[in-house]
C-alpha cells in the first residue's frame, strides 16, 4: 500500500511540463488528479520514477465556447466537479456534466480530471463513452506540436491509446448539441461504484461503458435507428460487436443482456418516450 | 425524573468529532520512542510448502534492522481455539507450510515505516504449491488435508453422534428441503489491526485495537509463556470491531516477542489490503434445512445441517455452530428439532465472530425454511409464522434447541411490524403490479427472530469510587469500541448517586486498572457490565449510609440519599443535617468493587418487515422500507439504542444484498479492496422505521437485554425473503445471498428458460 520511491516536479507552465516529459522519457508519468495513477502505484502495479504534476496548471483548467467552430473546448486539467457544475456545458453538451456526476463520489470528482480519465483509457470509465457519444476530439500536444484525434480513433485497447508517451492531452473539444436528446444509464451495485455497464446516448449516437477493451459505439443499434427501426428493436442489437468482460459483478451473458435493456431505456429517455 | 431512559447525547462525541480519537497508531507514549516498524511478508499462495527463505537482500535494504523468520522463533505454534482439533496449530511465522493467502512468513523491522514495504519485497520465499481446498463441502471429504497430522479437516463436530433417521419426517403432510449458503463476510472496521509493545524489565505493555483487554492479555501471556501479571494490555480508542477484534491475533503476540528480541519498542499497523485477508472473517456456513408439518400450517419437524467454514486455522468460528444449533428453532414452538454441524478448515482466511456470530445464521435458516414451508402449503408466510410462534404464556420456554428463553411476546412483535408496514395494503399493491406485468415488482419479506445475548459470559465487574471533589470514577470490564459506554455507564452511576453526569468518568481497557473483565461482545455489555455499575453504585450508597450514620447520629435505616445534592441525609426531616458523598470520601476512600452475575443469558426478540422493489429486467433490488420491531427490554438510552439498530440493520441488509468475501479456486482473494467488497453507503439504504416494544427479562433487576446485534439478525432474512417474494410468481423459491443484480437476474433468467 506504499508506492516505490519516486521523484516529483511541478512545472509552472505547460511548455515546461512538455519539455520535462520529453527529457524524462518513458520513466516519467504525468500526474493529474492522481485518482487512477496513485492507486496503481500503491499496489505497485506501476512504478514511475518521476512524476510531473500538471494538476494545478491554470492553462489546462477552463471551459469555453468556441462559437466559430461550433464547439465547446475543455482544458484537460478540468476537474470532474467543474464539469458537473458548468452552466455552459449544461446548456451546450448536457450529457457530459450528467455523466461526470456519476463518477465515483464527491471526493473523486473534486480531484479527478477529464484529461486524466480520457488518458487512462479504462474501458470501465464513464467519460470516454460519453465523449464518444458526443463525437468529441482529443487535442494532444508534445515536442512536435499539436494534433487533434477524433475520440473514435483515440483508443487502441485496455489502458492504451494513440497518444505518444511524450504527448499530453491538453484539450477536449465537443460539438454543440443543440436540442438533441440525451441520456445516461449507468448500472451499478452501489451508487458510487464503477459501472457494470453504462450507456451514453446523444441523439442517435451511443457510447458503451465496460463492454469491451475500449469505450465502444453501439454501431448496429445506431444503424438500425438510422434505418428508422423502432427503439426496442434497435436496442436489442446493442451488444453486437462487443466483447464484454467477466468479473464478480457480471458475466458476459449478463452484460450482453444489460446493455440491451439500458440502451432501450436511454434511447427512450433521449427521445422523450420515458 | 430519572435520567434512565432518556436521550442523553453521547459524552464521548465532542472529542471524536473535533480533535479526533487516539487510536493505537496515533499513540505518542514516550516509552514507544524509537520504536521499530514491523512489516510482515505474507504468503501469496493459499496452500504451499515453504522450501526456502532468503533474507539477505532484504537485510541490505535501507533502514532494515532485522528480518525474522519462523526459524528464529522460540514460541511454540499455538492452538488458537481451545476446543478445536489439537493438531491444528498455527506458527507465529510460517516456516514449513502456508495455509492461506496473507499468512505471515517473515517479519521485517525497519527504522522508518516507509522502508518496510520496500524491504519486504526483497525477502525471497520459495514455495512448492499444494492443492488448495477452498470449498468447505470439499474439505469435509478429507481428500486433501490441511494438517496431515490431524488426519482430517474437521476441527470440531456437533451432534454427529447419531445418524439422521431417514423416516423422521414420515408423519408430515408437507416436507421441504433446501441447501442454503450463509456467505462469508468481512468485518472491515475502519480502524484496521494495530499493536505496539515495549518492555520494562521482564514486563511487557501492549497497546492494542481490541474488544477485550483482559482476554487478549491472557492469550498473549499463554502464547509467549509468560505469567499474566507480566503482560499489561491497554486499549486506546478502538475504531470498530464487529466481533473481529475479540481475542488476540497471533500478530499481536509477535509484536511483543519482537520487541523483546530487539530490545526496542515495536509498532505495527496493517494496511487495508492486509486487513482484507489477515483479519478474521465471519458467517461462512453451508446449511441444509428440512422442515415438515401439517397442511394447515403447523410445523412439527425441523432439521438443520451445518458445515462451518473455519478458514485455515480454527478460531472463534469453531464455536459459531454452537449458537446456530442452540437458536435453530427461532421463535417457533416446534415439537421435533435436530441439528448437526461440522466445522472444517479450508485454505482461506480464518473465520470468527461477526456481528451476531452464529445467531443470524440460525435465523436466516429457520426463516428461509418457514417461507419455503408456507409456499409449499400455499399459505401466507406471516400467517404461518403467527401459527407457530411460542405463545406468551409458555415462558420461561425450554426449546428443543437447548435454550431457555426468558421472556417474549413473539406474535405481538410480528403483528406490530405487519401493522406498521401496512401488510394487507402491500399485498394488494403487489397483486396489482403482477396483474399489470410491471417491470418493477414489489416484494415483502417478514422475519420473526429471537437471539441470545450475554451468552457464555454472564458475570461482569464494576468499581465505583466517589472522590473528595465530588467526581466519580467508574471502572468496567466491558470494552466499548463505538457503543457509548462512557455515556451509558455514567447515566447508571449518576442515577444512583445523584452526581451530575459530567462528573462521572468511565474507564476501561487497561489490565492494570481493571484486571478482570469479559469485554464487549455478544451484545453482553449492558445486561452484565451495566447492571454491575448499577449494583456497585447502589452498594456505594449503602456504604455511605453506614459511614454517615455516626456523623448524623441516626440509624442506617433512617438515612437516604438526597439526589439533588449527592448527600446522605435523614429521611423525612426537612432541613436535617446531611453529609455529602464528597465529604465522606475526604475522610476515607469511598469505593465499591462488585461483581454482578446474571447466571443466564437473555433472549431479545423482534420482527422485521422489508419491502423491496425488484427491476425484473436488470435484477437490481431497491430497498423501499424496513420496519424493525426490536425488543431488548427497557431502554437505557434510546439514542444509543437506535444507533445500534441502525448500524445492525445496515449490516444486515448488506449481507442480504451486497457483501460477500470471495476466493477463486486457487484461494486467491477476489474481494480484497473496498471497490470489490460491497459495503453499502447511505444511498443504498432507506430510512429505517423503528418500532418500540418493551418486554423485560427477569434475569436482572433492570430488565435489560442486549441490542447490539439484533439489526443484523432480523433484517437479513426479511430482506432476502422480500426479494424472493417479489419473484415468487415466476416460480422462484430460493436465491442465495447476496442477492446481487447478477444473481437475481440469473434466477429470473433461468426461471424464464425453465418455463419455455
Ligand atoms: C474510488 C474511486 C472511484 C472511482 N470511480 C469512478 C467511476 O465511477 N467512473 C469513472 O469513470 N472513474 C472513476 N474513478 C476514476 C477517476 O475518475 C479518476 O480520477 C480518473 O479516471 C483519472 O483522472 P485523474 O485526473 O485522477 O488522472 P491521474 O490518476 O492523475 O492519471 C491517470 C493516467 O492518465 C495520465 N494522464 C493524466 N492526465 C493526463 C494528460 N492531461 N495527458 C496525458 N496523460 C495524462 C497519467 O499519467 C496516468 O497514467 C474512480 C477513482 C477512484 C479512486
Amino acid at each position: 500500500m506504499i508506492p516505490l520511491a519516486f521523484d516529483y516536479a511541478r512545472p509552472d507552465t505547460l511548455d515546461d511540463a512538455i519539455a520535462l516529459l520529453a527529457e524524462k522519457g518513458e520513466d516519467a508519468s504525468v500526474l493529474a488528479g492522481g485518482h487512477s495513477l496513485i492507486p496503481v502505484m500503491k499496489v505497485r502495479l506501476g512504478a514511475p520514477e518521476f512524476l510531473i504534476d500538471i494538476g494545478r496548471l491554470p492553462e489546462l483548467s477552463y471551459i469555453r465556447l468556441d462559437e466559430a467552430a461550433g464547439e465547446v473546448a475543455i482544458g484537460a486539467g478540468t476537474k470532474h466537479r467543474d464539469v458537473v457544475n458548468s452552466e455552459l456545458l449544461a446548456a451546450e453538451v448536457p450529457l457530459l456534466p450528467a455523466v461526470a456526476r456519476t463518477v465515483g463520489d464527491p471526493q473523486i470528482r473534486a480531484r479527478g480530471t477529464l484529461g486524466g480519465t480520457l488518458a487512462h483509457a479504462d474501458p470501465a470509465a464513464d467519460l470516454p463513452a460519453a465523449v464518444l457519444a458526443l463525437d468529441g476530439t482529443v487535442v494532444l500536444q508534445g515536442p512536435r506540436g499539436k494534433r487533434s484525434v477524433p475520440i473514435g480513433e483515440f483508443y487502441t485497447g485496455v489502458f492504451t491509446s494513440v497518444r505518444e508517451p511524450d504527448e499530453l492531452i491538453v484539450e477536449i473539444r465537443i460539438p454543440r448539441c443543440g436540442d438533441r436528446g440525451w441520456a445516461y444509464e449507468k448500472f451499478t451495485r452501489r451508487s458510487n461504484d464503477w459501472g457494470i455497464v453504462g450507456v451514453a446516448v446523444s441523439g442517435d449516437r451511443i457510447g458503451l461503458v465496460n463492454m469491451g477493451s475500449t469505450a465502444l459505439r453501439a454501431t448496429a443499434t445506431e444503424q438500425a435507428l438510422a434505418e428508422g427501426r423502432p427503439i426496442a428493436e434497435a436496442a436489442a442489437l446493442a451488444a453486437e460487436g462487443t466483447e464484454p468482460p467477466s468479473d464478480t459483478h457480471g458475466t458476459p451473458e449478463y452484460r450482453t443482456h444489460l446493455v440491451q435493456v439500458l440502451t432501450r431505456r436511454a434511447l427512450e429517455t433521449a427521445h422523450g418516450q420515458r | 425524573m430519572s435520567i434512565l431512559g432518556t436521550r442523553v447525547v453521547r459524552t464521548e462525541d465532542p472529542v471524536f468529532l473535533t480533535r479526533g480519537a487516539t487510536y493505537t497508531d496515533d499513540l505518542t507514549d514516550e516509552r514507544l520512542t524509537g520504536a521499530l516498524h514491523l512489516t510482515l511478508v505474507r504468503s501469496p499462495l493459499a496452500h504451499a510448502e515453504i522450501t526456502s527463505i532468503d533474507t539477505s537482500a532484504a537485510l541490505e535494504s535501507p533502514g532494515v534492522v532485522a528480518v525474522v523468520t519462523g526459524a528464529d522463533l522460540d514460541i511454540a505454534p499455538a492452538l488458537l481455539f481451545p476446543g478445536a482439533n489439537k493438531a491444528m496449530t498455527r506458527q507465529f511465522l510460517a516456516s514449513d507450510r502456508v495455509r492461506f493467502v496473507g499468512e505471515p512468513v517473515a517479519a521485517v523491522l525497519t527504522e522508518e515505516f516507509y522502508q518496510g514495504e520496500d524491504a519486504a519485497e526483497l525477502v525471497d520465499v520459495e514455495y512448492e504449491p499444494l492443492t488448495a481446498v477452498i470449498d468447505p463441502l470439499e474439505a469435509v471429504r478429507d481428500e486433501t488435508l490441511l494438517f496431515p497430522e490431524a488426519g482430517t479437516n474437521t476441527a470440531a463436530a456437533y451432534g454427529h453422534g447419531t445418524e439422521p433417521d431417514p423416516s423422521w419426517f414420515d408423519g408430515c403432510e408437507a416436507v421441504v428441503t433446501q441447501d442454503i449458503v450463509n456467505q462469508r463476510l468481512a468485518a472491515a472496521p475502519l480502524e484496521t489491526r494495530a499493536a505496539s509493545a515495549f518492555w520494562e524489565g521482564d514486563r511487557v505493555t501492549i497497546y492494542l485495537s481490541n474488544q477485550n483487554a483482559q482476554g487478549g492479555r491472557d492469550e498473549i501471556a499463554g502464547w509467549l509463556g509468560l505469567d499474566k501479571d507480566k503482560v499489561r494490555v491497554v486499549l486506546p480508542d478502538v475504531g470498530g470491531g464487529f466481533g473481529a477484534k475479540i481475542g488476540s491475533d497471533p500478530e499481536f503476540a509477535l509484536v511483543a516477542w519482537l520487541a523483546r528480541r530487539q530490545g526496542r519498542p515495536v509498532r505495527w499497523n496493517e494496511s487495508r489490503s492486509e486487513n482484507m485477508t489477515g483479519m478474521v472473517q465471519g458467517r461462512a456456513q453451508r446449511q441444509t434445512v428440512t422442515i415438515g408439518g401439517t397442511r394447515e400450517g403447523r410445523v412439527t419437524h425441523y432439521r438443520l445441517d451445518v458445515v462451518q467454514d473455519l478458514g485455515a486455522y480454527p478460531r472463534l468460528g469453531t464455536a459459531l455452530p454452537v449458537f446456530t444449533r442452540m437458536m435453530a428453532p427461532g421463535t417457533y414452538d416446534i415439537e421435533n428439532v435436530e441439528s448437526r454441524a461440522r466445522a472444517v478448515v479450508t485454505n482461506t482466511t480464518s473465520v470468527a465472530a461477526y456481528r451476531g456470530a452464529g445467531r443470524p445464521e440460525a435465523t436466516a435458516a429457520i426463516e428461509r425454511a418457514m417461507d419455503l414451508f408456507a409456499a409449499e402449503i400455499g399459505k401466507d408466510p406471516a400467517e404461518v409464522r403467527r401459527l407457530n410462534v411460542v405463545a406468551p404464556d409458555k415462558f420461561p420456554f425450554q426449546t428443543k434447541g437447548g435454550a431457555e428463553y426468558d421472556s417474549g411476546e413473539y406474535a405481538k412483535a410480528l403483528d406490530l411490524a405487519l401493522t406498521e408496514a401496512g401488510y394487507e395494503r402491500l399485498r394488494a399493491e403487489q397483486k396489482a403490479r403482477r396483474e399489470r406485468g410491471d417491470v418493477r415488482q414489489l416484494g415483502i419479506g417478514v422475519s420473526s427472530y429471537v437471539e441470545i445475548t450475554g451468552g457464555g459470559a454472564y458475570a461482569e465487574n464494576a468499581s465505583v469510587e466517589v472522590h473528595d471533589d465530588g467526581s466519580v470514577t467508574v471502572l468496567t470490564g466491558t470494552s466499548p469500541h463505538g457503543q457509548g459506554h462512557a455515556t451509558a455507564w455514567a447515566m447508571l452511576a449518576s442515577d444512583q448517586l445523584g452526581v451530575p453526569l459530567e462528573k462521572v468518568t468511565v474507564k476501561h481497557g487497561d489490565t492494570d486498572l481493571v484486571p478482570q473483565g469479559g469485554g464487549t461482545m455478544g451484545s453482553r455489555s449492558l445486561q452484565t457490565g451495566g447492571v454491575a455499575v448499577h449494583q456497585a453504585s447502589a452498594e456505594l450508597i449503602d456504604l455511605a449510609k453506614q459511614r454517615a450514620a455516626d456523623l448524623l447520629e441516626a440509624s442506617v435505616d433512617d438515612l437516604e440519599l438526597d439526589p439533588a445534592n449527592a448527600a446522605i441525609t435523614v429521611k423525612g426531616v426537612p432541613g436535617a443535617k446531611s453529609v455529602t458523598l464528597a465529604e465522606l470520601a475526604a475522610a476515607e476512600p469511598l469505593k465499591v468493587d462488585t461483581t454482578w452475575d446474571g447466571e443466564k443469558p437473555t433472549f431479545p426478540f423482534g420482527a422485521h418487515v422489508c419491502v423491496v422493489e425488484v427491476d425484473t429486467e436488470s435484477g437490481k433490488v431497491t430497498v423501499e422500507r424496513i420496519v424493525a420491531v426490536d425488543d431488548a427490554g427497557p431502554i437505557l438510552n434510546p439514542l444509543l439504542c437506535e444507533g445500534q439498530r441502525h448500524g445492525g440493520i445496515a449490516q444486515g441488509i448488506a449481507q442480504a444484498l451486497l457483501e460477500e468475501v470471495l476466493f477463486d479456486e486457487e484461494g486467491q482473494p477476489l474481494t480484497g479492496t473496498f471497490a470489490d467488497y460491497g459495503i453499502p453507503s447511505a444511498a443504498e439504504l432507506p430510512s429505517f422505521d423503528l418500532v418500540e416494544m418493551t418486554t423485560p427479562t427477569p434475569i436482572n433487576p433492570m430488565g435489560y437485554k442486549g441490542i447490539g446485534e439484533a439489526g443484523t439478525i432480523g433484517s437479513t432474512p426479511a430482506t432476502q425473503s422480500a426479494v424472493i417474494d417479489a419473484l415468487s410468481h415466476l416460480g422462484i423459491t430460493h436465491i442465495d445471498m447476496p442477492l446481487t443484480p447478477l444473481r437475481v437476474w440469473e434466477a429470473i433468467h433461468s426461471a424464464a428458460e425453465g418455463s419455455k
